[in-house]
């Protein structure tokens, strides 16, 4: 870790791919979903990424480790909670311009300014979100190190986006 | 994201790696701040008020538990809050300002018994209390701005604490400033205003944690 603080890229990759089972096995307590797992690592990978100038090589490098993986954990659960609770699962949020069916909502879109018009009204997180997402197709953890959210904060953003978009064009329609 | 992709996140981490310029010890960041706060709170309560009055009132025993323990208030919660803004601190730490903070109410509330739980001060019911309350969430709003700056740097995994102590460190030492200004004992009326200037600061500081602390 002391030699990836450095910026040594080799190391860094060492040492992520050997803590990687380790933080496996952290993220495990909490959860049994194996999907579920492998997000809690990669989201636990990132945040490790983005405060690893916090760690003082001159202390043990595992409570430091554990840390994140156990707050990790501890946040994905608590939205879990919180989406199963307040949400239901939309049918076609994720649909993409390419499927027929999600096309018919933008009918009322003629033309591409339309949509960049629509886009400048979301909020900057929402609409970075999205562009990263589905516009430019970077994958979840490429746009949460593009654009410093985390691998949640994106999900989230990307939903709400959508739904607002879909609110702005029902409004359109009317 | 399936499993197979986690090996993608690695290769793109590793990728964009650029070296860092690691933390200072959270206890070092901590008295940098308070040194910076002391010194210019300092120059102030000089220029401004002097230390006549104070020193004075701090004669009384009952006074100089007070002080002392608002100013630990302020110092332990700071501590804290750096400590905690670190991964793998131990959360301990959380419970470091208690008892200065519960010696600090207490001094002040046996002030109002002494008082005879008079709701008059010297002038009339409410008496300095509005101000001491205005001065209070005002002196903590430059005084949080300057510890935030130094928190967000480690950017919080557990922002709640971080920032609840925070506040409760600046909220404390705005409270011991107003000490110099302030100069009487406390009516029930001045107490309650007092905690509810330090609630408002603690409650602010929690509801904007995130954006704050440039927490995830």
């Amino acid at each position: 870790m002391r030699a990836a603080q450095s910026g040594d890229r080799a190391a860094y990759e060492r040492l992520l791919r050997e803590i990687s089972p380790l933080i496996r096995a952290l993220v495990r307590r909490h959860c049994s979903n194996r999907a579920d797992i492998e997000e809690m690592v990669q989201d636990t990978l990132l945040t490790l990424h983005r405060v690893r100038h916090t760690y003082d090589p001159g202390r043990p490098f595992c409570p430091w480790l554990a840390a994140i993986a156990w707050r990790r954990s501890i946040d994905a659960l608590r939205r879990r909670i919180r989406v199963s609770k307040y949400e239901t699962p939309e049918q076609g949020v994720y649909e993409t311009f390419s499927d027929a069916a999600a096309n018919s909502d933008l009918e009322g879109v003629r033309s591409a300014e339309e949509v960049e018009d629509l886009l400048r009204l979301l909020p900057a997180r929402q609409r970075e979100a999205l562009q990263s997402l589905k516009l430019k197709e970077m994958t979840l953890a490429e746009a949460s190190v593009a654009s410093g959210q985390s691998v949640a904060a994106l999900k989230v953003n990307t939903h709400r986006a959508l739904k607002t978009l879909r609110g702005l064009l029902e409004g359109r329609k009317r | 994201m399936p499993a197979m992709q986690t090996d993608r996140v690695i290769a793109t981490l590793a990728a964009q790696l650029q070296p860092v310029r690691r933390l200072r010890s959270p206890l070092l960041r901590a008295l940098l701040w308070l040194a910076v706060v002391g010194a210019v709170g300092g120059v102030l309560i000089a220029r401004e008020v002097g230390l006549g009055i104070f020193l004075q009132r701090f004669a009384l025993p009952r006074v100089a538990v007070e002080d002392v323990a608002t100013a630990l208030t302020a110092v332990t919660a700071v501590i804290a809050a750096f400590e905690l803004s670190v991964p793998g601190h131990s959360p301990r730490w959380a419970v470091l300002p208690v008892l200065p903070f519960l010696a600090w109410i207490g001094a002040s509330g046996l002030g109002c018994v002494r008082n005879g739980l008079s709701l008059h001060g010297a002038e009339g019911v409410a008496g300095e209390s509005p101000h001491c309350f205005v001065f209070i969430a005002g002196a903590s709003v430059p005084l949080a701005l300057g510890l935030f700056w130094m928190l967000r740097r480690a950017r919080p995994i557990a922002p709640l604490p971080v920032a609840a102590l925070a506040t409760l460190g600046v909220a404390a030492s705005a409270a011991f400033m107003l000490q110099f200004f302030h100069p009487f004992d406390v009516t029930v009326i001045d107490l309650a205003l007092h905690l509810s200037a330090v609630g408002l600061v603690v409650l602010i500081g929690i509801l904007w944690r995130r954006p704050l602390l440039a927490a995830d």
